[in-house]
């Protein structure tokens, strides 16, 4: 596994245009400038400069190459918006001094709540502590909100002032593009938009190689198939290649990776998170993921889903096909009667397990083709999902004989944005 | 996951339709004949398989001994209409709901009782088990689901010519058929019912279960059911096809605000299903809904569908079940959807007769003893349905499903069939000038030529045998049916497979011989071929007076003039009808001159004279006594 990477010092970097000059004398005086005229942020890999502003600089208290703060990584989702934070922990003395009163609430906001606003809520669990990023200690913080809510945190954005510490947004995801334009005019900000699937890779190799707070980031089920001793087990993924990484977002994109520059994107199906819950809100009612994940977990897919017993009376021997195994799902609400006597928990729990199966089904044969027999699943669908995780686990192990193994991450979907906020400190 | 679901409203046991009376020439035929009875009873429909033998009249040819004897006033040959017997396959396919109806109606009119037990299979054979042993008298005698439904796919594979078609919603010919490939293994078979199971096949009995998916047909329909308040498949169906998914699913141009260019995913692509009904106060509307689910569905069963073809090296999938079964809709997102995931690599196949498979397999397997598999079949259109689009919505001309009795009939021939050994490529090789289901033009032409030259046909029927008290009636009878099939064709060109002037006249033939009439034009032809031979030394000596070159132009000409009769093209039976007299001569007179619509006569020349010594022999034309043969690679 590579070491924590360094800002700047990977000679296989690509070199990336610039805006830090020799900026090192840059004063104060700059450090309480609030109006954001020409702020042009981007010090990213996206050679977007905007106006030719680049002289004045805030002085980074260690005066090194590395970013502004804030340091943040964005990845927005069609769902969600994922956001981590680097809090530095190791401010000096003179720094919080110098710190502007901007920089100063973002860090007090973020780092003091676990919600924000009625959406907006901070994974206090996922948090990182005392994480070496670009020779600075601090903690890594875990923030989500729906995407919806973008237009107003822009707008959050643009009343803060944010332009104005000339930072740089990194901002990866369908959403750094597709909000590009209301980041400009709205906000004065310029992204740095990156590629989604780079990002979820650096993300994922970087979480792993640097651990979750003295455990391990990785882990898998152990006797998936077996209910009573199935349990949860630390995986070290030192040599993780090659690798197929599902990330399940509200789509699936299924990578095959290689090494760290080299992956393809395999395929991908629309049978994601966003099904899952699309279809629980028209089946049940319900109005957000816990909701519907909580009512699944009460329900029983068995009075939803026609199986193989159902059509065989048992196993379908002829084929190998236990009598356990869905034959067709929803196939029971075929029947009026049926339909009549389901609840909403079980419709829930079927359709929680007709997109996993089919999200392992699809896996399972992507990683037969690329002949590689280690699934990394990551992405959103899978927060507070054990019985999908099992399930997959499960699935996996039962079809491939024993031959694939299902790893997950406890960053689960957050791999994007870490990505991203590496992208920021390797550009610098 | 290998059930083979019904579609439909699914009649249940408790409310079956007694109230039809089924017209016994058109339905259950040779019934007095019939033996080896096979069912396959899915969740709404049933195909019943038997096996008959049929009586029908052949003409046959004997020539006499001239030798020695003045033949000026002989005919050189007599024709002897003979009776035979022929093997028949009967498949008949109805709605369960008539299921007691139709066994009371087999048990009144089977007379043979050597029948002991029926083949059974398909997810309803349990249900109807008794009712069959009472009604009939039988013994259930289950197969498998799979076993069968291979077995029927090998069959009608082999022997039904253009039984295979893609399907194309936006061209003009939305059924593109395929001509018989001799090998048909390997190939992934993928059985949409109510689950899905994909099959390998890769001899005639080596098939493997390769994999399956629970989201299928029942999905569609239950989770339909659920979402839309629509209890029937085929409303279900007709929803979607109105709907819009793009405003129940998430497009990656709402995610990304236009496409993803870094993959080159199109905006327009989904990226997450029902990704847009995530909340729970918007209404969306059913047929957006339906359409969505319709997408997700054919998507998946699609992408699948091209992992394991390309896991197991296979680019033939042939699709089938109750989900695809002559739906215009599922058709066309399954293609899509296999033609995305694949990249065109892999054409999404369909087959004329999906619907039987199970039924013939089930037939075949208690049909061993008579080996059917040694033989050739040939699909009888007089006695066949054809294919028949069953979305009304595109096309309203189609019969109402319900009462509906399709069929299918196949007749022993007489000999295999097999390829043409001198062909360079049998399986692109293609007999008929004109694909008359492509060329509406030439289509209308046809079938106006052929229906206006049927009165004439079955006036000659009915004259061919004048000692028959009944010719005059059969031959009404013939009339009525070969113009009834003809308006079929003008409706639904792809019934049969392509559409062709070669496929007219067969439909005809096998109309005329289900009346009896083997031959109409026996006595014309007998006194044509005896007028030719007489002339047959004198058109050899003027052909070997020709130079080489003239004499192989000669004979090319002789060919298309001689071809010009059996065709019976309009503009030819107008000629004969107003000149008597118009014979050989005249007929090459009025050929037209070089350049031929389709001429290769010059690359044909030199051929000739690059392969063979300029010697050989000139051939007489005699008029066929066998229906038409295909035209010549080179008209």
């Amino acid at each position: 596994m590579e070491p924590p990477r360094s800002c700047g010092d990977g000679a296989e970097e690509e070199k990336k245009p610039r805006r830090r000059g020799g900026g090192a004398d840059a004063g104060p005086p700059q450090l309480r400038r609030r109006s954001s005229g020409g702020a042009d942020g981007a010090a990213g890999p996206q050679p977007r400069e905007r106006g030719g502003s680049v002289s004045r600089q805030r002085r980074d208290s260690v005066r090194k190459n590395r970013p502004l703060f804030p340091w943040f990584g964005l990845d927005i989702g069609g769902t969600l918006v994922k956001l981590v934070y680097f809090e530095p922990k190791d401010i000096t003395a003179e720094e919080e001094e110098e710190e502007v009163e901007n920089l100063k609430s973002i860090r007090k906001y973020l780092t003091s709540n676990v919600a924000y606003g009625s959406t907006g809520i901070r994974d206090v669990h996922l948090e990182l502590r005392d994480l070496t990023l670009c020779g600075r200690k601090g903690n890594l913080h875990f923030i989500r909100f729906p995407t919806h809510d973008m237009p107003a945190f822009i707008q959050m954005g643009s009343e803060k002032h944010f332009s104005s510490l000339h930072t740089t947004l990194c901002a990866t995801g369908g959403g750094a593009y597709k909000f590009e334009q209301d980041f400009r005019t709205m906000g004065d900000l310029e992204l740095c938009k990156l590629d989604e699937l780079d990002c979820l890779i650096k993300g994922v190799l970087y979480i792993d190689s640097v651990g979750f707070n003295g455990h391990s980031e990785c882990y898998y089920f152990e006797n998936p198939t077996d209910a009573e001793r199935c349990q949860k087990l630390p995986f070290n993924l030192e040599n993780p290649y090659p690798l197929l990484l599902v990330n399940i977002g509200s789509g699936v994109s299924i990578l095959a990776v290689y090494s760290k520059e080299n992956y393809k994107r395999v395929t991908g199906t629309s049978l994601g998170g966003g099904t899952f819950f699309g279809l629980c809100c028209l089946l049940t009612g319900c109005s957000t993921f816990e909701e519907a994940l909580e009512m699944a977990s009460q329900g029983d897919s068995t009075k939803v889903d026609k199986l193989v017993r159902d059509i065989y009376g048992g196993d379908y021997e002829r084929f190998g096909l236990p009598g356990w195994a869905v034959a067709s799902s929803f196939g029971n609400m075929m029947s009026k009667e049926k339909r009549e006597s389901v609840s909403k928990e079980d419709l829930a729990r079927a359709t929680l397990i007709t997109i996993t199966n089919n999200i392992g089904s699809i896996a399972r044969m992507c990683a037969l083709n690329e002949n590689i027999n280690r699934v990394v699943f990551v992405g959103n669908f899978l927060r507070i999902n054990t019985i999908s995780m099992r399930l997959l686990a499960y699935a996996l192990d039962y079809w491939s004989k024993g031959q694939l193994k299902a790893l997950f991450l406890e960053h689960e979907g957050y791999f994007g944005a870490v990505g991203a906020l590496l992208e920021l400190l390797d550009s610098a | 996951m290998a059930e083979r679901g019904g579609r439909g409203s699914g009649g249940g046991h408790g409310s079956l339709d007694k109230s039809i009376t089924l017209p016994p020439d058109e339905i259950f035929r040779n019934l007095e004949n019939a033996k080896r009875f096979a069912i396959d009873i899915g969740g709404s429909l049933t195909k019943l398989a038997y096996y008959s033998t049929v009586q029908h009249k052949v003409a046959r040819v004997r020539s006499f001994d001239h030798s020695g004897k003045d033949i000026e006033n002989e005919p050189l040959y007599e024709i002897s209409v003979q009776e035979e017997i022929t093997a028949r396959l009967h498949f008949i396919k109805f709605e369960n709901t008539y299921i007691e109806t139709c066994l009371d109606f087999i048990k009144d009119h089977l007379v043979n009782t050597e029948t002991k037990v029926i083949k059974a299979t398909g997810g309803g054979a349990y249900k109807f088990k008794d009712l069959i042993e009472k009604k009939l008298g039988l013994k259930v005698d289950k197969e498998d689901v799979m076993t069968c439904l291979i077995k029927g796919c090998n069959f009608v594979l082999r022997n039904i010519p253009h039984e295979v078609f893609a399907y194309q919603k936006d061209s003009d010919t939305e059924f593109r058929f395929q001509t018989n490939h001799p090998n048909i293994f390997p190939y992934l078979l993928v059985n949409i019912g109510s689950g899905v199971s994909i099959v390998k096949v890769e001899t005639e009995d080596k098939f493997e279960w390769i994999g399956g998916s629970s989201i299928g047909g029942g999905t569609f329909w239950g989770l339909g059911a659920l979402l839309t308040k629509t209890k029937k498949f085929d409303e279900l169906l007709q929803l979607a096809s109105k709907g819009q998914h793009t405003n129940v699913d998430m497009l990656v141009k709402d995610v990304y605000g236009g496409a993803y260019q870094t993959l080159g995913l199109s905006g327009n692509l989904i990226a997450s299903s029902f990704g847009k009904s995530t909340t729970a106060d918007k209404e969306f509307s059913k047929e957006d809904m339906a359409k969505s689910l319709l997408h997700m569905i054919s998507n998946d069963i699609g992408q699948l569908a091209c992992l394991y073809a390309k896991l197991h090296n296979l680019d033939k999938i042939y699709f089938g079940g109750f989900f695809i079964r002559g739906h215009p809709v599922t058709m066309r997102t399954i293609t899509y959807s296999i033609n995305f995931f694949s990249k065109g690599e892999v054409q999404a196949l369909f087959l004329r007769h999906e619907g039987y498979l199970g039924a013939i397999g089930a037939f075949l397997k208690g049909a061993e003893q008579d080996n059917p598999n040694q033989y050739s079949w040939g699909e009888n259109y007089a006695g066949s349905s054809g294919l028949m689009s069953t979305s009304p919505d595109v096309y309203p001309m189609q019969r109402t499903r319900s009462g509906t009795f399709d069929m299918l009939e196949m007749d022993r021939l007489e000999r295999p069939l097999v390829n043409l050994p001198l062909l360079k490529d049998p399986s692109t090789y293609i007999p008929d000038t004109v694909d008359l289901t492509d060329d509406a033009m030439a289509r209308k032409y046809w079938l106006t030529c052929f229906e206006e030259a049927l009165d004439g046909v079955a006036k000659r029927a009915a004259a061919s045998q004048p000692d028959s008290v009944d010719a005059q009636e059969r031959a009404e009878k013939f009339r009525q049916k070969y113009w009834n099939k003809l308006q079929t064709l003008r409706q639904q060109p792809f019934a049969y497979g392509t559409l062709t002037v070669r496929s007219l006249l067969d439909t005809r033939e096998h109309c005329l011989n289900e009346f009896n009439f083997p031959d109409p034009y026996s006595k014309v032809k007998q006194k044509e071929n005896g007028i030719a031979l007489k002339r047959f030394q004198s058109v050899i000596e003027s052909l070997d007076s020709l130079g080489w070159e003239e004499r192989q132009f000669a004979l090319v000409k002789g060919l298309l003039a001689g071809n010009v009769f059996d065709w019976g093209a309009k503009a030819v039976s107008d000629v004969l009808e107003s000149e008597p007299q118009f014979g050989f001569e005249e007929a090459k007179s009025k050929l037209q001159e070089r350049p031929w619509l389709e001429d290769s006569y010059s690359q044909w020349l030199q051929r000739l004279k690059d392969v063979t010594a300029p010697s050989s022999p000139s051939c007489p034309f005699l008029a066929e006594g066998n229906p038409v043969q295909p035209a010549p690679g080179w008209l």
